[in-house]
């Protein structure tokens, strides 16, 4: 009884207290990332409301409402960016979080040789994304990529496949490309995770009875959580800004079946020079990563999740 | 723990191939001659061995693309170093305070860091162009570890605050109780044991800074301030592209951070928690 | 009324004198330059470069592997501040990529004086006010001395916003022996219906899969490629009003074409992925018997070094398609920015890098604007077949739709062609679609 009015008594007290410890603590940051992008942020936001064609400071800049966000809604190769971008999104985190817990699960087995798995596994992560399309783009040459070579020459395919001709395949090529890059990174994230579940978790259930399978299931993910809130969010908002890859490779095609959001913000606002329109469609991937990053924080906890108390 | 089947080994080893041999392709294609390289039936190991990229590389002068392509290395080297120095040194006070501390707007703050990482570049670069153009921050390494750390700080504190809600609280609880203060408590109790997090994040946040090319395109057109991913570009001409300079590029720059993370593996790897758990 | 007479008079003599001033300079600039002499500082030349001695910084902006290599481009930038000791010259070199896009972001910072523009940026940066007119700066007598194609590459409405630099248009390029071993008169060649007829034979005659490839990916390329193939065909892509013309006549007829020879299977399919570069790779490694390209393919395919098929590939004008030999545009030239601190002395360099002296100084880097060069025995010597093929083409050429968001109609354009090469649309159709949202453009 007494010590329960205690604790009422004290915690906004201490909810005050630390509240000011935690602004001394997070002023640095916010320096570090306001003092930068807070302006051109402003710049951006107040653009997406205006006419602006001109990257001069003199140039007129009218104030037009809402007209910029409708004219993307209205526009067919928005909508197009949208449907490639969510698809790009969808497919290439899901196959990163599936392949990417395998393989931190993988390279957690106190196997001989260890090492060289690690090794391999950070090579493709370290090749800088631009290297990583122009090294791909030519493997998956039609008429002389050495991965078409390789295909033929182990029997796998009759003939020179185009990976990059189609639509669909092009996509799924450009997926392929990114994943086995990326999935590197979800898997020494897992990896990280792995290391501060509590082994004993793993004794005792295993006393129980509780096959590998089971023992994933139950005590690995859900333990994992946190990691993969990370991992998961982090790799929405890469895969929705996708960009480098898909320039590299296709520049947006065939016939714009790879153009994604970030691609269509780049053409509009610096191949056309319509910063206004450009800005508006920024704002619009910004709403997009913060609703699906919501949603799978609500979904998986971590930080975000519920005010402890 | 168990012994590891062989099956396991199997899978491990088709990763490998997976992984390894587009990049041990590359190594090759960096010394197969041009023309051999458009071969059809392709010939994996080349009759003739061409080292000229590499001696382009290793020799030229910084005014061609090759020759500049070392200088990059170095520029993107003190780059990442930099940019990861600055934002652990302010991302990990605020990741502890998101992850340990109770004030209003919590949630909101760090969801709003997170936020400014979902601009694209594209949006930013602009107006970021002015900015620096008047600070006189333009072809610099500092302005672009400036840039950088602006966006990998909120990276480095969304996810270690995440990483430290994993490090169960009864553990620097106890400390306070023991009488230890918040600081001395977020470095003798908390990092020791946030570390295999804090060395996925410095891997993390190097590769970030390693890979980043939109930027670095629009702010630096100076050898002294090229990053690695310009220079590669550089390799390029309008229309024409040596694949086999591309492939020594790329080998090279993925070097580095094999190192970074080989140096590291004790650190991302040790399995610290089980045995403090106990305690 | 007889002062105001007299000093209009007096206005006029003041402007003859001028006149002869200027003549004067560009006459003893053609002297110096015939006289030819060794590379750098002499001082006769310095004078004449401008209206006199060039002062100032200069920021420059100019482009890596661009056809003058860097090391070259350093070197004509010390012989200009030798003979223009009050100028400094701070050059930046950016690949190709990235140069439209630097322009973009460092105008409102005004970073540059001068910036190397493509042949389809004038008009754009000329709207958007990032460049400035410089047609009164342009000496007359260049109407007549310079290539008119390549003074042409700076040219939006009427006037003039960019100093032409790096000459370049497509040419045709075969491979001699499959055309031999096919059976096939290269005299044929000269028309588009002697090429397929000749991809036929290669096709039948050497079982060669594909003959021809082109470079059709979604970029600028494809637009370059189609726009050879309209203007030889009698056609437009935009008429002389800047209104769409490529649903009908020529253009129309050369989508028909470049459809036809895919489904015809005498095109490389993946042509429509293929750059440039791809091009000059699949005809070096010998899996195709002819293709367009730029000037740079000649040397590349020819060197044992990089190609399978050195020495059997030859460098023509572009086919007819019925209308002449006519080729594209794809020039760049120097252009001063808006925020110029120094836009005189910005003139003056631009004026010496491309001065006929120095053009022929660096002929096996790029070749020369000037009309007179293609007569000069030592530039034919550096590379004779391409100068023959040059002399021919450099004065066919056409500009691509010169219309102020050149960049946006450019992309629907390349959309709507590839749905047709593709076969996701018939090409009426597509063009028709194309139509629509270009006007939209056109208007907004």
């Amino acid at each position: 009884m007494t010590e329960a009015t205690v604790e009422v008594a004290t915690k906004p007290r201490r909810a005050r207290r630390e509240g000011r410890t935690a602004f001394f603590l997070l002023v640095p940051a916010v320096v570090v990332v306001l003092g930068v992008v807070g302006w051109p942020l402003v710049t951006t936001v107040l653009n997406s409301f205006r006419r602006v064609e001109s990257a001069l400071p003199k140039a007129p800049k009218p104030f037009v409402g809402l007209h910029n966000y409708a004219y993307i809604l209205s526009d067919s190769d928005f909508w197009n960016a949208v449907r490639n971008t969510l698809y790009f999104t969808f497919f290439n985190t899901g196959l990163e979080l599936i392949l990417g817990v395998g393989l931190g699960v993988l390279m957690f087995q106190p196997m001989r040789g260890r090492w060289l798995l690690r090794v391999a596994v950070i090579l493709p992560w370290a090749l800088p994304t631009v290297v990583n399309a122009a090294m791909w783009r030519y493997y998956m040459n039609a008429d002389y990529g050495p991965l078409n070579a390789f295909l033929v020459q182990t029997g796998l395919r009759q003939d020179y496949y185009s990976f990059l001709g189609s639509g669909t395949s092009a996509m799924n090529s450009v997926i392929l490309v990114d994943v086995w890059k990326n999935t590197s990174l979800v898997a020494f994230f897992v990896l990280a995770g792995l290391q501060v579940i509590p082994k004993e978790l793993y004794e005792s259930a295993e006393i129980d009875g509780a096959g590998a399978l089971r023992r994933f299931w139950s005590i690995t993910l859900p333990l994992l959580r946190p990691v993969l809130a990370v991992v998961l969010v982090l790799r929405t908002i890469e895969a929705f800004k996708v960009f480098d890859v898909i320039y590299v490779m296709t520049r947006g095609g065939p016939a714009s079946s790879t153009t994604s959001l970030a691609l269509y913000a780049y053409k509009t606002a610096f191949s056309d020079q319509l910063f206004g329109i450009g800005s508006a469609i920024s704002l619009v991937i910004v709403l997009f990563c913060l609703s699906l990053s919501l949603f799978y924080i609500r979904a998986l906890g971590g930080s975000m999740g519920p005010e402890q108390s | 723990m168990h012994r590891v089947r062989w099956w396991v080994y199997v899978i491990a080893a088709v990763v490998i191939f997976i992984a390894l041999a587009p990049i041990v392709w590359l190594a090759i294609a960096s010394v197969t001659p041009s023309a051999a390289l458009l071969e059809k039936p392709l010939h994996f190991f080349p009759a003739q061995i061409d080292l000229s990229r590499w001696r382009a590389i290793f020799t030229q002068g910084q005014n061609s693309p090759a020759g500049a392509f070392r200088i990059a290395m170095l520029n993107s080297l003190i780059i990442a170093f930099g940019t990861v120095v600055i934002s652990l040194l302010v991302g990990i006070p605020g990741a502890y305070a998101f992850s340990r501390l109770r004030f209003r707007g919590r949630r909101t703050a760090l969801m709003s860091f997170l936020a400014t990482y979902m601009v694209p570049t594209i949006a930013l670069v602009i107006p970021l162009y002015l900015i620096m153009a008047n600070l006189h921050l333009l072809n610099t390494r500092i302005g672009l570890i400036i840039v950088y750390s602006s966006f990998v700080t909120p990276f480095v504190l969304w996810s270690l605050s995440n990483y430290m809600d994993g490090v169960p609280r009864e553990l620097d609880e106890a400390a306070t109780i023991d009488g230890a203060g918040r600081l001395r408590i977020l470095w003798s109790v908390l990092l020791p044991l946030t570390r295999p997090g804090i060395f996925a994040a410095i891997l993390f946040a190097t590769l970030l800074c390693w890979d980043e090319f939109l930027y670095a395109l629009i702010f630096t057109s100076t050898t002294a301030s090229k990053t690695i991913p310009v220079a590669v570009a550089e390799f390029s001409g309008k229309f024409s592209t040596d694949f086999g300079l591309v492939a020594a590029g790329g080998v090279l720059a993925a070097l580095p951070p094999v190192f970074i993370a080989l140096a590291f593996q004790r650190y991302l790897v040790a399995g610290l928690v089980s045995g403090a758990v106990k305690g | 009324m007889s002062d105001l007479f007299s000093s209009a008079l007096s206005r006029r003599t003041f402007l003859s004198g001028a006149l002869a001033v200027g003549a004067g300079a560009t006459l003893a600039a053609c002297s110096s330059s015939g006289s030819g002499g060794s590379a750098s500082s002499s001082p006769s030349a310095a004078t004449s470069s401008a209206a006199g001695a060039a002062t100032g910084t200069i920021n420059a902006l100019f482009m890596k592997q661009a056809g003058y290599s860097e090391d070259h481009v350093r070197a004509m930038t010390t012989a200009f501040q030798a003979a223009n000791p009050g100028a400094t010259v701070n050059l930046e070199f950016v690949p190709y990529e990235a140069l439209h896009d630097k322009i973009v972001a460092a105008s409102a910072a005004g970073t540059y004086d001068l910036v190397l523009v493509d042949v389809i940026w004038p008009a754009e940066f000329a709207t958007k006010g990032l460049v400035t007119d410089i047609t009164d700066r342009i000496p007359s007598t260049w109407s007549n001395d310079v290539l008119a194609g390549a003074l042409d590459s700076g040219l939006y409405q009427g006037k003039y916003y960019a100093v032409p630099w790096l000459l370049d248009t497509k040419y045709f390029f075969a491979n001699k022996d499959m055309l031999t071993k096919a059976g096939v008169d290269p005299a044929s060649l000269g028309t588009w219906d002697g090429v397929t007829a000749a991809a036929q034979s290669i096709k039948t005659k050497l079982g060669m899969k594909y003959p021809l490839i082109w470079s059709w990916p979604q970029s600028e390329s494809v637009i370059c490629d189609w726009a050879v193939l309209t203007a030889s065909m009698g056609g437009k892509l935009f008429d002389d009003n800047g209104q769409p013309a490529f649903t009908a006549g020529g253009a129309l007829q050369a989508l028909e074409f470049m459809r036809k020879t895919i489904v015809d299977g005498i095109t490389n399919p993946s042509s429509t992925q293929s750059a440039e570069d791809d091009v000059r790779k699949v005809i070096s490694a010998g899996d195709a018997a002819m293709g367009l390209n730029w000037t740079y393919m000649y040397a590349a395919a020819n060197d044992p070094k990089q190609s399978k098929v050195a020495n059997q590939i030859t460098i023509s004008p572009v086919p007819s398609g019925g209308s002449g030999q006519i080729s594209v545009n794809g020039s760049m030239a120097m252009a001063i920015t808006s925020g110029a601190q120094n836009p005189d002395a910005a003139w003056a360099f631009a004026e010496y890098l491309s001065s006929e002296k120095l053009q022929e100084q660096y002929v096996t880097d790029s070749l020369p604007i000037w009309k007179a060069s293609y007569d000069n025995p030592d530039v034919v010597k550096s590379a004779p077949d391409v100068v023959a093929a040059a002399k021919v083409q450099l004065g066919q050429m056409v500009n691509r739709p010169q219309v102020a968001n050149y960049n946006a109609v450019s992309a629907k354009l390349q959309e709507a062609v590839q749905k047709a090469l593709i076969g996701d649309l018939p090409v009426q159709q597509a063009l028709d679609n194309a139509n629509t949202e270009v006007q939209k453009l056109l208007t907004a």
